[in-house]
């Protein structure tokens, strides 16, 4: 199957990437290239098979409720490209995140 | 005597403990030496104050008897592992100038044990590629070159940097990342020996993530016995990575015995690939040969979804990858270009801070994952992950470690196999397999090919069984003789 | 309690399903071991982790889990002993990793129902769907700067229980009762404060609007209303909203929409929509979520007992109504209360004044329970001394206003005021002698057959005895008097 410039275009934006339109065009088709590779998984018989998200064998260690982080906002601006008043500033974003 | 820069990390810490030189002395001549290779662009930033600093507090410790195991070994540390006031980039635009304020577990466990940090080794931006050709920074150069020819080659990648440098004897050691391959194929390009332990060996917190489910920290070091000692002291439980596995850390140089009699060596049929240059055939062939003499058995086993391991790994890798990466996005740390509104901020810092090849892989991953696809692509790969995970559970039943070729060519001209995503990510067809089974493997140099490149051979073993491929790994590298540069 | 929309053109059902977010009460965070106190310096309460610094992982808080198990039981749901953490991948400056760690295919909580009591007296039973846990994300401060937006990341991390509601409600009433109803309950539960204010429970309502059991419309998903108040304007205001829209032959578009609690309307929020793909996957820093049938089996021993099973109680063993016991019950602290106020006591007296004077008063004060000045075993002892006599109940309300007032026993300001019942016969003969002498009139009317007069001689006689004339005496003795 080949990307056309449209669903490319959909999956920069949903990516936050820009892309200039010769960009697309060049892009494009090692996309394609790489989308036809990976197609070939469609060949193998995966009835019955549970996908596997992660290999390691252990049962993960809880986190106690006891806190022993944070209050270093200087460290968590250090390498804010913006901040003021402790705050990290951005352009603005409209609508709310909730 | 030899040079102090020839020396392996066990040699050096033997000089060090009979005082035939200290760590300022063995650290002075790694620096210099890193001077007269600047050419081959082995590391992002150098480090020399601090080296030399960590020097000196360990000859104090060696003389009031307080040595750690390898207080003064002057290394390489790829630039993926976060050091704590020492720019840290990932090879990418996107967190140039970034210096964190934390240290991440493998460097702090390194420090722990002594190390002396020479600077931070080149890669692929944020560990995507394989001929280290991705870095915002510049490409890595192979210090090998082919015989008769001048010609720039690639030292292999992701850790193409850290394989350069201990190839030339820039660091006597270092610290790579594997995902796919990117500990073992660069060892193979720079003839040195690397390994990426068991998937939960090592903490992976701090380490700048490119895919989660693959990423598993390693070694590089000129010998196997090196790469033993470095991966003792990078591993163990760390409670704060929730795949980091509490498993008791054997002694890794202790297995190092050279005794593999009535061991059973399986050789994977479907690693025999159409195309596969004579000489790495022939290579192999060799393998099997010094391992029967050293008393292992060899028997054909089969790994029937070999095939599919790279594609897999090319929907899994990239989609994580989609969204580990989304936190690069200008407003907490990193590169931000300072454009309109937030949107333009987002798209235009990620459409300038990312290169080429991250864009693409965060395109596939983010294409995989979106609705309509993620059943087809993602989910898909994971289950064809599962059965190639039990390809080698089965394998193993039959055979105790795997023997395969580590890459399927010597390292290539830099620029080549760039116009074709496909071909560069079939540098990783023998390495991505254990990858995605997480399972420990090295590669070790076994021979050169007919232009006087190093080839290297692969050993993989059972989950958490590290000290057998060693030991066979080891086995290799006294049949074979290799000579580094 | 279902309540129809009149049309133009007909009747319309309106059909409700929640999505509650409620903070987990825990002291660290959902990933991290940076703290939750509302109300801190601007990303003073951050982790590496919660800033998702580069290399930085997530470590399940076991609190929070616990507090989702105990919510699940509280809730009556399934607990699903095995579930998964996914990423919903999202852009937003708040949302320091880029997306939101949360559960989607394999929540904690499964199935499961509680009942509501509504304002009728009735009760019904709306349908779960599912608990999840999920971090939340920071706060975007849009009023700081004219074209910037301030991010503190002090929220960003906290553990979050995602409640989702079957579309079983029906009218904004029902939804009210069914947010206060799972409000109650974690505060019984201890698993979340409830504190709609600093937004610790919010509430994304979805409505649609139908034909009276006809099949479901399209719905529109509103955010931000985070008081009871707000969900039952919200909802008032989305209907009528879309049934103008459906009348006039147009179409719901299915979106998010904002509630403006100063304009006192819903608005859309296409610009965030337009974009969405969340591209849920398994978060591969986390390893699938598993516990044993054993530690929830150990958990539900150790609940509380809930607002229904005491409401139930109450009704039972107290003999009470259902609204008393569901207002008794509106509160872990009030119900407690009453239980100390009713033990050895007439337990419906103790609920009456409970609920009519204790609370009214509070109320009128702007106090709350906990900062009552009559403790329950003070108003148990006011309680003890109008069942035996000693005092009336008018005369109670008397007392009763002085302890809120001083704190004193009630027995000590019976005393000092001399405000003893009088119950001796003797005594209230002779107050009743006087009336009937000093008003030889009505006496005559009243043997005429004026019955009605006699409320005048009880009026009489409690007025000689200033309140303290047992009135049952009174009565009894006037009948023989008066013959
Ligand atoms: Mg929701
Ligand atoms: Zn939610």
């Amino acid at each position: 199957m080949s990307l056309d410039i449209k669903s490319i275009k959909k999956v920069a934006s949903l990516a936050r990437i820009r892309m200039s339109d010769e960009e697309l065009e060049r892009i494009s088709p090692r996309l394609s290239k790489i989308i036809d590779f990976v197609e070939q998984l469609a060949e193998v018989d995966t009835d019955n098979v549970e996908p596997l998200a992660n290999v390691v064998d252990i049962a993960p260690k809880l986190r106690e409720d006891i806190v022993n982080d944070g209050g270093y906002e200087e460290k968590i601006l250090a390498n804010a490209p913006e901040s003021s008043q402790g705050y990290f500033v951005v352009p603005n974003a409209i609508e709310d995140n909730t | 005597m030899t040079k102090l820069t020839d020396l392996t990390i066990e040699q050096a810490l033997n000089g060090l403990n009979n005082k035939d030189f200290t760590a300022v002395e063995l650290t002075q001549v790694h620096i210099d030496a890193m001077g007269v290779h600047k050419g081959l662009n082995a590391y992002i930033t150098d480090t020399p104050e601090l080296a030399l600093e960590q020097a000196s507090a360990s000859d104090v410790r060696r003389a009031s008897g307080d040595a750690r195991p390898l207080d003064g070994i002057p290394l390489a540390i790829k630039d993926l592992f976060c050091t704590n006031g020492v720019q840290t980039t990932a090879a990418s635009r996107i967190l140039d100038g970034f210096i964190p304020q934390y240290e991440s577990t493998v460097t702090q466990k390194l420090f722990d044990d002594g190390i002396v940090m020479l600077g931070k080794a080149n890669l692929d931006e944020f560990a995507m590629g394989s001929a280290n050709t991705t870095s915002y920074y510049g490409n890595v150069i192979n210090p090998w070159k082919r015989d008769g020819d001048d010609a720039e080659l690639t030292p292999g990648g992701s850790s193409g940097g850290s394989a350069a440098a201990v190839a030339a004897r820039i660091a006597m050691g270092a610290t790579g990342t594997d995902t796919g391959g990117s500990i073992r194929q660069p060892a193979a390009f720079c003839g040195i020996s690397g390994i990426k332990p068991t998937y939960g060996r090592c903490s992976r917190w701090g380490t700048i993530a490119f895919a989660s489910s693959l990423d598993q920290a390693g070694t590089l070091a000129r010998s196997v016995k090196d790469n033993a000692l470095l991966l003792q002291s990078i591993s163990g439980y760390d409670a704060k990575d929730s795949t980091s596995a509490n498993k008791a850390v054997p002694d890794f140089a202790a297995a190092l015995t050279g005794d593999i009699k009535g061991k059973v060596i399986g050789i994977p049929k479907e690693y025999r690939m159409d195309g596969m240059p004579d000489e790495i055939e022939k290579l192999w062939q060799q393998g099997i040969e010094w391992l029967e003499a050293a008393g292992a058995t060899t028997i054909e086993v089969s790994l029937p979804h070999t095939k599919y391991a790279l594609p897999t790994y090319y929907v899994i890798a990239p989609a994580e990858a989609s969204s580990n990466l989304a936190r690069y996005d200008g407003v907490k740390f990193g590169y931000r270009a300072d454009e309109g509104d937030l949107t333009n901020m987002y798209e235009i810092t990620r459409a300038q801070g990312f290169g080429e090849e991250v864009k693409r892989r965060i395109m596939i991953g983010t294409y995989a994952l979106s609705s309509g696809y993620y059943d087809a692509y993602y989910i898909k790969a994971q289950k064809v992950r599962r059965l190639i995970s039990q390809d080698f559970i089965a394998a193993f039943e039959k055979c105790d470690v795997l023997l395969t070729p580590t890459a399927p060519s010597a390292a290539f001209a830099i620029g080549e196999n760039e116009d074709d995503p496909i071909k560069m990510y079939l540098n990783d067809v023998f390495t991505v397999p254990a990858s995605l089974a997480g399972l420990p493997a090295m590669s070790v140099p076994a021979g050169l090919d007919a232009g006087g490149l190093p080839l290297g051979l692969q050993v993989i073993g059972r989950a958490w069984d590290e000290e057998t491929v060693l030991k066979v790994s080891g086995v290799i590298e006294n049949l074979s003789g290799f000579k580094g540069l | 309690m279902a309540k129809l929309v009149k049309g133009e053109t007909g009747d319309w059902e309106i059909v409700i399903g929640m999505e509650i977010h409620a903070q987990i009460t825990a002291e660290s965070k959902l990933f991290s071991g940076a703290p939750t106190k509302f109300g801190a310096a601007p990303n003073s309460q951050v982790s590496l982790v919660d800033a998702a610094m580069p290399g930085m992982l997530p470590v399940l808080n076991e609190k929070c889990v616990e507090q989702a198990i105990r919510t699940g039981l509280g809730i009556n749901s399934k607990i699903n002993t095995y579930s998964v953490f996914a990423r919903k991948n999202y852009f937003y400056p708040d949302l320091p990793q880029g997306y939101q760690i949360s559960q989607f295919e394999d929540p904690i909580v499964g199935e499961g129902e509680i009942e509501i009591d509504l304002p009728d007296g009735s009760v019904k039973v709306i349908g779960i769907t599912r608990l999840h846990l999920e971090q939340d994300a920071g706060k975007s401060v849009h009023d700081q700067h004219p074209n910037k937006t301030y991010v503190d990341l002090n929220r960003s991390g906290c553990a979050l229980m995602e409640i989702v509601s079957e579309p079983d409600i029906r009218s904004p009433e029902e939804a009210i009762a069914y947010l206060s109803k799972i409000r109650m309950i974690v505060r019984y539960l201890e698993t979340c404060d409830g504190n709609m204010d600093e937004g610790s429970m919010r509430a994304d309502v979805n409505i649609s609007m139908r034909r009276p059991n006809a099949e479901l419309g399209i719905r529109a998903e509103i955010k931000n209303v985070n008081s009871l108040k707000a969900v039952g304007q919200a909802i008032e205001y989305e209907a009528i909203r879309q049934v103008e829209i459906l009348e006039s032959g147009g179409e719901v578009v299915q979106e998010t929409r904002l509630w403006d609690p100063v304009k006192l309307e819903t608005r859309s929020m296409r610009s965030k929509e337009e974009a969405h793909d969340y591209r849920y996957f398994p978060d591969p820093d986390l390893l699938p979520l598993k516990f044993s049938q054993d530690w929830v089996d150990e958990i539900k021993a150790s609940l509380p007992e809930l607002p229904d099973q005491k409401k139930h109680r109450f009704m039972e063993d107290f003999g009470l109504s259902h609204y008393d016991a569901s207002v008794l019950i509106a509160e872990r602290s009030r119900a407690d209360y009453y239980e100390e106020v009713a033990k050895g006591h007439d337990p419906k007296l103790a609920a009456n004044w409970v609920i009519n004077e204790l609370l009214g008063i509070l109320k009128k004060n702007e106090k709350t329970l906990e900062q009552s000045p009559i403790s329950a075993e003070k108003l148990g002892g006011l309680i003890a001394l109008i069942s035996d006599d000693t005092i009336s109940g008018k005369i109670a309300k008397d007392v009763f206003a002085d302890m809120f007032k001083n704190g004193k026993d009630a027995l000590d300001i019976v005393e000092e005021k001399g405000l003893k019942q009088v119950t001796d016969s003797g005594a209230i003969e002779a107050l009743i002698d006087e009336v009937i002498a000093s008003n030889p009139d009505n006496v005559a009317k009243y043997k005429s057959g004026k019955d009605k007069l006699f409320g005048f001689f009880v009026g009489q006689v409690m007025k000689k005895s200033q309140g303290k004339a047992n009135p049952a005496a009174v009565n009894k003795l006037l009948k023989e008097k008066l013959g």
